[in-house]
């Protein structure tokens, strides 16, 4: 597990990345390819917070893999000056397990979208997920497609208004955070495109996780779904909206933290009260290494689909299982103590063989 | 060679083709592979034919649920599993009833009486016994109770009836040991290896085997054995095993890896009849190979595509369903410019169609089947055995020119066995890769860059920069790449350059000349038709080939094992001919890409059945060809 010591996280995940001669700054990791996104699109953040965080992993940026899919965030490796790939829709954590699993020594990064990962992609991302290879996952949630210029998504709330709905859509949409939760991953958070500074501790974090980390990041389309997420950016709405979630610490939100999340003795459900004296030490304390993910699923459902309200961002779950690409790496180790490295010779010439003289 | 005397007559023959035919649960194919092995520990050529239904446990008793292995096994080189059985050995009456039709009058038929009871009968349609009716008239029927002896034979093992029945195979293998005076030690060591953790087990099966034998030896029904001695001048010099397509083609992709010092990585997802090359695989670990299995056909390429970025040999193994679902990968790879193999093992189609069956008719899609201009090499092998080559090779027109490559196998390939001649390591090709380390672009101002679609003048493939390359960070991607530099780019005229050029690097490919053998008359007289073929329809055509020959007419005939490209005489060869017919497993798909390209009038000749052609039908087929020339 990466465990939080007082210097800040140790940096499993990323030991055996070969890290950077000299000091990085945002600028080393810009490319000199003009940036196509909407002007005003919250995907300019999230490449600001990118391009500002990855200099201080001081990891050698040739050593950095960004690989995407199809839609408007997955242009988003053309603009990080690393190695990168912008394959095909859904196909991302695919193509990144693949390199993965073959090079330890890569920091690989998979961009996608809601359409892209959970929609076309969905299969590939929950058996990452459960696989753990170590790959960090920035979906980037917009709630809508925006490159097919405005369809409804499978993240879009139910009665959605768009071009192929016009009467509303009908379809549940998933949560995504819900969905990694179940799906196995050992490393499951939310962070939102505006809040530059919530966004980059989140990155540090699923950057130190060994293993597959998914990072949820609310953002805006402002053409095809402008203000989706709002009420979580507006100053006095997202008081009461969002759930800030700190490991150690009370789940508390609201002005002045007037409401907590509790957990309701009769059914073990969790909800959300009013904290007063008497059931202040009732709130729940939040655990993100909770060997099961039943809470965290649990607070992941705090937030009401359709409004928002209540929820939860920062890191939900983080917790230490068998890294795939490392485990695949023992056996190839083993195979070798075993058998010796592999001879050829003798691996064609089999058993039961016979000679022909000349 | 076995120890035991034979004290009966023996009779020499040339060739012989046996079938074992059982249940699906008589272990009709572990008993087929062990007298192969015996086979060719023996020395003989031989070749076989497995079949075998979808399911794993079909119905009891049934046509459906009917399992077989021919092995055709000869002192001199053959081709073929052969056509017609001379020996058939029925485990129960549906086994009889399936197989009997292509057993000629005058063969040998083995049955097992305890299983042809009133009820057994019933199920697959006897009214009467065919052991009575005198259906089998004209043949050499030996009734032996299998069961029931070697239940009698495993009386001192304590087992129950039904359990010391399931070694009925070993017994029938040990009779036809004996009747073919197969050596023995090896089945014996098999089966200790086999049931190493249940030593009793494996003393059971060993006695039922040897039980076999004696019966051949002591019993009045069998008063002859057959010896077929070894085909020593068919074979050059060298050390021999016997392998079947799928191993071969593992091996090749072993080598492979190794030859070019890449670690070997393959993203598979279980498909019939591929996944026996995503077991071997999984075995050779020390070799550095990681094998993936992938949640789908989709990741499994893909994973297999982002392995190969990283500077792997990327494989995916599949059969024509899953190329069907990698199709917009391969695409990607395509545009990417990246190695990549993609090994089809041709089953019966469309969609699930016959999943243990085998066809030739993936080519098309191999050939076509993605969006856009997309081409993809193509390499066919011939035999089972030529699976390794044809895999080295294939790796060698991936790593060589930055390109997805197709491997079309196909499920008489997989599944057939034959001898190989154990190649020397120090005689396989070096498929050692340069990757790029430098810059290799001087801009305008001077500036030394990487373009990662800079490619090379002879080969037009583009440099493969792996990650970890200091100075050669880059983004590539689906998207239409600006010739040199690989930036986006969407202009009409770069589009067209990039479309040629990458058709232009395919055309390129260096591929051998196809070989013609045509052999000249004493008055140097040669063939006015030509036989054109591919893949694993060489040995039947070959075999078929030499009849019409023996027979007295004159035949050429070419294979292609480069299907794209093609090779550069073969519009000359095919030129030279007045007629050429196109066996295959399809419906006339070669055929209509050499029409299509060469504007010759081929003629197709076509089986969809889901079985190899047979020497004589096509023969036949050629001669009429040659007729009505």
């Amino acid at each position: 597990m990466a465990e939080t010591t007082a210097e800040g996280p140790a940096i499993d995940a990323l030991s055996l990345i070969p890290k950077a001669e000299a000091k990085q700054s945002m600028k080393d990791f810009k490319t000199d390819q003009e940036v196509r996104w909407c002007p005003g699109c919250g995907d300019y953040a999230v490449l600001a917070a990118v391009q500002g965080f990855v200099p201080e992993l001081g990891l050698a940026k040739e050593n950095i893999v960004f690989v995407s899919g199809i839609g408007c965030s997955s242009r988003f490796p053309y603009y990080m000056n690393t190695y990168g790939m912008h394959s095909i829709h859904g196909r991302a954590p695919a193509i990144a397990t693949g390199l993965a699993a073959t090079r330890r020594d890569l920091s690989v990064w998979v961009v996608t979208g809601d359409g892209d990962a959970l929609s076309i992609g969905g299969n590939h991302l929950i058996h990452a997920l459960r696989r753990n290879v170590n790959l960090k996952i920035l979906l980037f949630n917009n709630r809508i497609y925006g490159l097919t210029k405005g369809q409804y998504s499978p993240t879009s709330e139910i009665g959605k208004v768009t071009k192929s709905t016009p009467m509303g859509s009908l379809d549940s949409p998933f949560n995504p955070v819900s969905l990694a939760l179940g799906a196995e991953a050992s490393f499951v958070a939310r962070t939102v495109d505006s809040d530059r500074k919530h966004l980059t501790e989140t990155l540090r974090a699923a950057a130190a996780h060994p293993g597959t980390a998914l990072i949820e990041i609310y953002q805006n389309c402002n053409i095809f779904n402008d203000n989706a997420f709002e009420v979580l950016k507006d100053r006095e709405q997202a008081q009461e909206a969002v759930i800030r979630l700190e490991h150690g610490k009370p789940i508390r939100f609201g002005t002045d933290d007037h409401k907590g999340v509790v957990r309701d003795p009769a059914t073990g459900d969790l909800e959300i009260v009013e904290v007063t004296a008497e059931n202040e030490a009732d709130v729940l304390v939040h655990d993100a290494h909770a060997a099961t993910p039943t809470t965290a699923f649990a607070l992941s459902r705090l937030a009401d689909p359709d409004t928002l309200h209540h929820t939860p961002i920062g890191v939900l779950r983080s917790v230490d299982r068998q890294v795939y690409d490392t485990e695949m790496a023992e056996q190839l180790d083993d195979a070798v103590q075993h058998k010796g490295k592999g001879d050829l010779s003798a691996l064609l010439a089999g058993g039961d063989t016979w000679t022909v003289l000349g | 060679m076995t120890s035991e005397v034979n004290s009966k007559e023996v009779k020499r023959l040339d060739r012989v083709i046996i079938r074992f035919a059982g249940d699906s649960g008589d272990g009709m194919q572990l008993t087929g592979d062990r007298f192969t092995s015996e086979t060719a520990s023996f020395g003989n050529d031989l070749s076989t034919l497995p079949n075998f239904p979808a399911e794993i446990r079909a119905p009891a008793g049934t046509l459906p649920g009917v399992s077989s292995f021919q092995v055709h096994f000869a002192d001199h080189d053959i081709l073929t599993p052969g056509d017609a059985p001379n020996v058939l050995v029925a485990m129960n009456p549906a086994a009889l009833k399936a197989n009997i039709g292509d057993v000629p009058r005058g063969a040998e038929v083995i049955v097992n009486t305890d299983e042809f009871n009133k009820r057994a009968m019933a199920k697959v349609g006897y009214a009467a016994s065919p052991l009575e009716d005198g259906s089998l008239d004209g043949y050499s029927v030996h009734e032996v109770p299998l069961t029931t002896l070697t239940v009698e034979a495993l009386k001192e093992f304590g087992l129950s009836r039904k359990d010391a029945g399931r070694s009925k195979n070993m017994f029938a293998l040990g009779l036809l040991s004996w009747m073919y005076n197969r050596p023995t030690e090896g089945t014996e060591g098999f089966l200790r290896a086999k049931f190493a953790k249940k030593p009793d087990i494996a003393e059971a099966n060993i006695a039922a085997f040897r039980a076999g034998w004696n019966f051949g030896e002591t019993t009045e029904d069998f008063a002859v054995s057959y010896e077929v001695a070894p085909a020593e001048s068919a074979f050059p010099a060298g050390t021999y095993r016997s392998i079947s397509g799928n191993l071969a083609l593992a091996y090749g992709l072993i080598a492979a890896g190794q030859q070019a010092d890449l670690p070997l990585f393959l993203g598979s997802y279980p498909i019939t009849p591929a996944s026996d090359i995503l077991h071997e695989l999984s075995k050779h670990k020390n070799f550095g190979v990681r094998t993936f299995q992938a949640e789908d056909e989709i990741a499994g390429i893909g994973a297999a595509l982002g392995a190969a970025f990283g500077g792997a040999l990327g494989v995916t193994t599949t059969s024509g369903p899953g190329v069907a679902l990698k199709a917009e990968t391969v695409g990607l790879a395509v545009s990417l410019e990246l190695p990549l193999l993609i090994v089809d093992i041709q089953r019966g189609g469309p969609s699930t169609g016959l999943p243990t069956k085998t066809e030739q008719a993936d080519l098309l899609q191999a050939m076509y089947g993605r969006n856009g201009e997309a081409p993809v090499p193509v390499v066919a092998p011939a035999t089972p055995s030529d699976c390794f080559t044809a895999a080295l090779d294939a790796a060698r027109i991936a790593l060589t020119y930055r390109t997805p490559v197709m491997l079309l196998s196909d499920g008489y390939l997989a599944n057939g066995s034959e001898p190989w001649r154990i190649p020397e390591v120090d005689d396989l090709p070096d498929l050692r890769v340069q990757f790029a380390t430098k810059a290799n672009h001087t801009l305008d101002d001077g500036t030394e860059v990487f373009w990662p679609f800079k490619r090379d003048p002879q080969t037009l493939a583009r440099p493969w920069a792996v990650p970890g390359t200091p100075g050669l960070e880059h983004r590539i991607g689906g998207i239409e790449k600006e010739d040199g530099s690989g930036n986006i780019s969407y202009a009409p005229s770069n589009h067209d350059l990039m479309v040629r050029t990458r058709q232009a690097k395919v055309d390129g490919i260096d591929v051998p000349d196809i070989e013609v053998d045509d052999p000249e008359g004493p008055a140097g007289e040669r063939a006015r038709t030509l036989v054109l073929g591919w893949g694993s329809t060489y040995g039947p055509i070959t075999a078929a080939v030499r009849r019409v020959r023996r027979a007295g007419d004159r035949i050429a005939q070419a294979h292609l094992r480069y299907v794209n490209p093609f090779p550069a005489n073969l519009g000359e060869v095919l030129a030279a001919y007045d007629k050429v017919i196109v066996p295959e497993m399809n419906l006339g798909q070669l055929a209509a890409l050499v029409r299509a390209r060469y504007l010759v009038d081929a003629y197709s000749y076509n089986q969809v059945n889901g079985m190899p052609f047979k020497a004589e039908q096509l023969a036949t087929a050629l001669k009429e060809a040659i007729d009505n020339g």
